[in-house]
């Protein structure tokens, strides 16, 4: 505790270089995995190319693509835009996948009254594919969050400034206190980023309040599972 | 650019780097013996934690929460912690894998169980089943290709958290990387990651070929989205292992 006071600063610097490197991946990651799953649900073929690529991508491990990765596209090794590109293409892997579900969990019924309607096909998926599909794409995010805060820690292990320092420093020092200090506030900010997405979420979707019926089941169920991670941790 | 290339290729084709004690072979199989102790270890903790809450759904809440806290804990964090705590060895980035590997097997498991059809369910117990036999004869062969994903995500998280052990002081394929990176040596860091990209593929695809052989029987083989008990795909336990890999 003395130790997080005296270096307090230094803790919030690295906290918001780590913050910046895990957020911009999952924002860009959003931006191409929406179409690209609107693109890979026009033909079976498609679908199972985009998919397989998508986990093809997935099982290459993060510091093996973080060196990879600025021979590829021609960065230094210890630019932090290698970390955001390497983590942007798992996170188009991970929400790709997760799109493609929320797009499919659209009652079809809904996208054919839509039709029926007179929606064009731009309006239909911004008023009703779109909206709809949120309580399962924000599952999506959450995993997506949380995983990228965890993922940007490796990158330390190269000298990219992030909470990751803490580990690397607290190893060479011998240091027990900021290794603790280094987990612990990765932790609270895993916390934090999920619980602004769980209040996104219901911001965005406040019919799945208001209604008792059919959409508030799912809501339901991430509501209480979020709040089981907060008591976990 | 492309005399990184040339470099890296021709540090993996140098024949010196196939052999002694720190060869590519020798790397490759510390690397592999690493992935298979955690596997062993985590395999025996987190199927029958997992077989017993998916079978009863007790401790549910409890499977939930401690899943999605273990997720966000940063791997590099706790291996440095418990090399710190216990000191420089096999066994502590072991148990530090092993934490870090339980919940997807458990959540994999968990998920298997409780994806089950709850009709079957009920037949085998109409059928005078006792409570172990509707689990080792029901639920278990019906779960097993979900339980199989979960383990495959496990497999290729702790083929990728181990190239970071290189980093305290053990082998594996990771140690190309840091000892590249202290010797700024770009071709042999470059040709150690490409080794553990490879390696992950490759195993990946291995399981995958395995899965489809052993695994995928009978009704198994047309999966019905509506004849599947629902899974609440905004439920982040069940949501997870839907992607199969790993990354760390």
């Amino acid at each position: 505790m003395e130790w997080f006071l005296a270096n307090s600063g230094t803790v919030f610097t690295l906290a918001g270089q780590h913050l910046v490197l895990a957020v911009i991946p999952m924002v860009l990651g959003l931006l191409v995995a929406i179409p690209l799953a609107q693109l890979a649900r026009r033909s079976s073929t498609l679908r199972a190319v985009v998919l397989t690529a998508s986990s093809l991508l997935y099982t290459i491990p993060s510091l093996a693509l973080f060196i990879i990765l600025p021979t590829v596209i021609g960065t230094r090794i210890l630019d932090p835009l290698n970390v955001i590109v390497a983590l942007t293409i798992y996170a188009v892997a991970l929400l790709v996948r997760a799109a493609l579900d929320a797009f499919d969990s659209v009652d079809d019924d809904l996208q054919q009254a839509a039709v029926a309607m007179g929606f064009r096909p731009l309006a239909r998926f911004l008023q009703i594919d779109l909206p709809l599909s949120l309580p399962v794409m924000f599952a999506g995010l959450r995993v997506v969050s949380v995983s990228n805060i965890s993922l940007v820690s490796v990158a330390a292990l190269l000298g990219i400034g992030n909470l990751g320092m803490l580990f690397t420093s607290g190893l060479q020092r011998d240091f027990v206190t900021e290794v603790m200090v280094g987990i612990i506030a990765i932790l609270i900010l895993a916390l934090v980023m999920d619980a602004i997405l769980v209040v996104l979420e219901r911001l965005l979707t406040p019919w799945a309040r208001a209604a008792g019926a059919t959409p508030a089941g799912p809501e339901r169920a991430t509501r209480g599972s979020a709040a089981t991670v907060e008591a976990g941790a | 650019m492309s005399n990184v290339f040339s470099d890296t290729f021709a540090w993996l084709a140098d024949p010196d780097h196939w052999s002694g004690s720190t060869g590519i072979p020798v790397r490759l199989a510390e690397h592999l013996q690493y992935t298979g102790l955690v596997m062993l270890i985590a395999v025996v903790i987190a199927v029958p934690v997992g077989l017993y809450v998916g079978h009863t759904g007790r401790g549910r809440v409890a499977v939930v929460a401690l899943a999605g806290a273990l997720r966000a804990l940063p791997t590099l964090g706790l291996l440095t912690l418990f090399v710190l705590l216990a000191g420089i060895g096999l066994m502590p980035p072991v148990w530090a894998l092993v934490i870090l590997t339980v919940p997807p097997l458990l959540a994999g498991t968990y998920a298997g169980i409780s994806s089950v059809d709850r009709n079957v369910v009920d037949a085998a117990r109409a059928m005078g089943m006792t409570e172990l036999q509707v689990l080792f004869r029901a639920e278990f062969p019906n779960a097993l290709p979900v339980m199989f994903g979960g383990f495959r995500t496990g497999v290729l998280q702790v083929i990728a958290t181990v190239s970071v052990v290189a980093y305290i002081n053990l082998g594996g394929l990771g140690r190309y990387l840091f000892d590249g990176l202290v010797l700024s040596d770009f071709p042999q860091m470059l040709g150690g990651s490409l080794l553990i990209a490879v390696l992950a593929i490759a195993v990946d695809l291995v399981l995958a070929l395995i899965q489809r052989l052993f695994l995928v029987r009978g009704a198994a083989r047309t999966p019905n989205r509506g004849q599947q008990a629902t899974v609440d795909l905004t439920d982040p336990v069940t949501a997870e292992p839907v992607l199969q890999g790993g990354t760390s």
